[in-house]
């Protein structure tokens, strides 16, 4: 059935050879302009102007750290002294001169013991409070008190109570990060729709199955809304407890660089200490976008 | 014996120092498969009665027999197909049923036997199709059709509809209508329907239960539908039965029971 159709498409393209050969060089570039430069485009637009902003922010400062007297460093300067920090992040070349990388790596281990905690603990302890109207009414009045003191203040606590240093330190992210994963989990649950519940309700869902089956999937929105926010507050918080307990870590190492005048490298930890947060909460925006695709109702 | 029983039920609302009485003594009884209606004008409690039946609000006084044992939680013997659907939006089509199936048939289904289940339960309804869509990827008549099939693959006792096709368009409702009427037809399930379609009650139901106005709100009146079974839509229009039922209840609904704007 196929074949005669064929025949004539052939009897007919075949005189008209030469007309479809001009049309061929319009095709080639049309794939470049259709899909490569929109796209260079699109990226360009998104890098270009922060590009510019960094050189002109550099540039400023460096004209103002210019001058013989001034109190901090300048970009050239900061790259004549803490080159070594900057090209190489994991160098070890004794026990406290190590790269950057590896500071930043022992802080990050510490946090993710004290999130991971917090995330656990706030989730099941939102769950409990958003599920009944008494440890609500009881523990909310107190999580607000609690969530406004500063990490560093339960600090000194928490060095009496464990008498060590890196306890401590994970302690105070712990202390620091639950507080709004403990709300937002609580307020996700009070938010579940009374349709999801009665699903439950009728399919007869025991109290493990609706926690892991209706109220984690329907509250992962807030959740992680509230993951986010406490994942932030750690890294905030480590940096200053680490200045406090010492050890190896990136907080520490800007008390240090203080305590020896070495001005340039704090700048040089400064700029690891912001990509790092950036990259953190990042990854748990992404994870949050995986994880809650389905969960908004329709 | 009969099947299921609604047994002096009254229900008061208590909100503080103020109460009200939604409904006053309720007195029901439904045989093994039969297609009741529960008809009335919005705010009579007709859904509170529905509610009443599944476990998921319990009556002041009286009571819930269902094969002569009281019922007064919710369990998958009195599946209800929600007005919204009530779908989870996080699971797929075919999870959305297997939820019910798994935890239903946990000890007498292996594995294989729920899975074949619950695509069985996704044919009746027409839905297999779009079984590994998510809830937000299908119309709202689908959605409805998913709802119907999460609630039959849990081989319910009676089956609990709320306003099933009240959010659905003109088309899409007859159509779902069809596909209930054929169900009940194949299955012989016990249903028990609210609705606020005249025509939809006197086309689907074996008796139409008429409540008055509340609050205290009553069985006004229990109407017979005696048209033979499998009914036709096209045909019933010149039916002097039908039309015959549908004036008792029109008349019901707008002379004797005229719904007050106020209340």
């Amino acid at each position: 059935m196929n074949m005669p159709v064929l025949k004539t498409n052939l009897a007919a393209s075949a005189p008209m050879e030469s007309a479809t050969v001009v049309s061929l060089p319009m095709a080639k570039p049309s794939y470049m302009t259709t899909r490569i430069l929109p796209g260079l485009r699109a990226v360009s637009a998104r890098v270009v102007p922060p590009v510019i902003m960094l050189a002109l922010i550099f540039g400023v400062w460096q004209l103002l750290c210019m001058k013989p007297g001034a109190t901090l460093p300048s970009p050239s300067r900061i790259w004549a002294d803490a080159k070594d920090l900057i090209i190489d992040p994991f160098f070890i070349t004794g026990p406290q001169d190590i790269g950057l990388g590896w500071r930043v790596l022992t802080s990050l281990q510490r946090v993710a013991i004290g999130f991971g905690l917090a995330s656990v603990v706030g989730i099941l302890v939102g769950a409990v409070i958003g599920q009944s109207i008494w440890a609500m009414r009881g523990l909310d009045p107190i999580f607000q008190v609690l969530r406004t003191v500063p990490p560093l203040a339960w600090l000194p606590i928490s060095l009496a109570a464990f008498r060590d240093s890196n306890p401590s330190a994970i302690f105070v992210i712990f202390i620091t990060s639950i507080w709004p994963i403990i709300i937002n989990t609580a307020v996700g649950i009070r938010n579940i729709p009374q349709d999801y519940r009665n699903v439950a309700a009728v399919v007869q869902l025991n109290q493990v199955e609706f926690f892991w089956k209706i109220m984690i999937p329907s509250a992962a929105p807030y959740i992680f809304t509230g993951l986010r926010i406490g994942i932030g507050l750690s890294w905030l918080a480590i940096v200053a407890a680490e200045m406090l307990t010492g050890g190896v870590g990136i907080g520490f190492f800007i008390w240090d660089a203080w305590n020896s005048s070495r001005l340039s490298d704090i700048f040089v930890a400064l700029a690891y200490i912001g990509t790092v947060g950036f990259m953190l909460d990042r990854i748990v925006a992404f994870v949050a976008n995986l994880a809650t695709r389905g969960a908004q109702a329709s | 014996m009969t099947y299921l029983k609604i047994d002096h039920v009254d229900k008061v609302f208590t909100r503080g120092s103020a109460s009200t009485e939604v409904l006053k003594d309720i007195n029901l009884t439904v045989e093994k498969g039969e297609y009741i209606s529960i008809i009335g004008h919005s705010g009579c409690g007709k859904s509170t009665l529905l509610n009443i039946v599944a476990g998921l609000t319990n009556a002041t006084q009286g009571g819930v027999l269902l094969e002569d044992r009281e019922v007064n939680s919710p369990g998958p013997d009195r599946a209800v197909v929600f007005q919204n659907h009530s779908l989870l939006p996080w699971l797929t089509v075919y999870d959305n049923v297997r939820l019910g199936v798994d935890k239903v048939f946990a000890k007498t289904k292996t594995r294989a036997e729920r899975d074949e289940w619950v695509l069985y339960n996704l044919n009746l309804v027409q839905m297999t199709h779009a079984k590994d869509k998510r809830p937000s990827e299908v119309s709202g008549g689908m959605k409805q059709r998913v709802g119907i099939a999460r609630a039959l693959a849990m081989e319910p006792k009676v089956l609990l509809l709320d306003e099933p096709f009240g959010a659905l368009d003109a088309l899409t409702r007859a159509h779902l209508q069809d596909s209930v009427m054929a169900l009940h037809q194949k299955l012989g399930n016990t249903i028990m329907m609210i609705t606020h379609d005249v025509d939809e009650a006197v086309l689907l139901s074996d008796r139409i239960v008429m409540m008055t106005n509340g609050p205290s709100a009553k069985i006004g009146e229990v109407l017979d539908v005696p048209l033979p079974r499998p009914r036709k839509r096209l045909e019933l229009a010149s039916n002097t039965t039908y039309l015959k039922c549908r004036q008792r209840v029109l008349e019901f609904l707008y002379e004797r029971q005229r719904f007050v704007e106020a209340a």
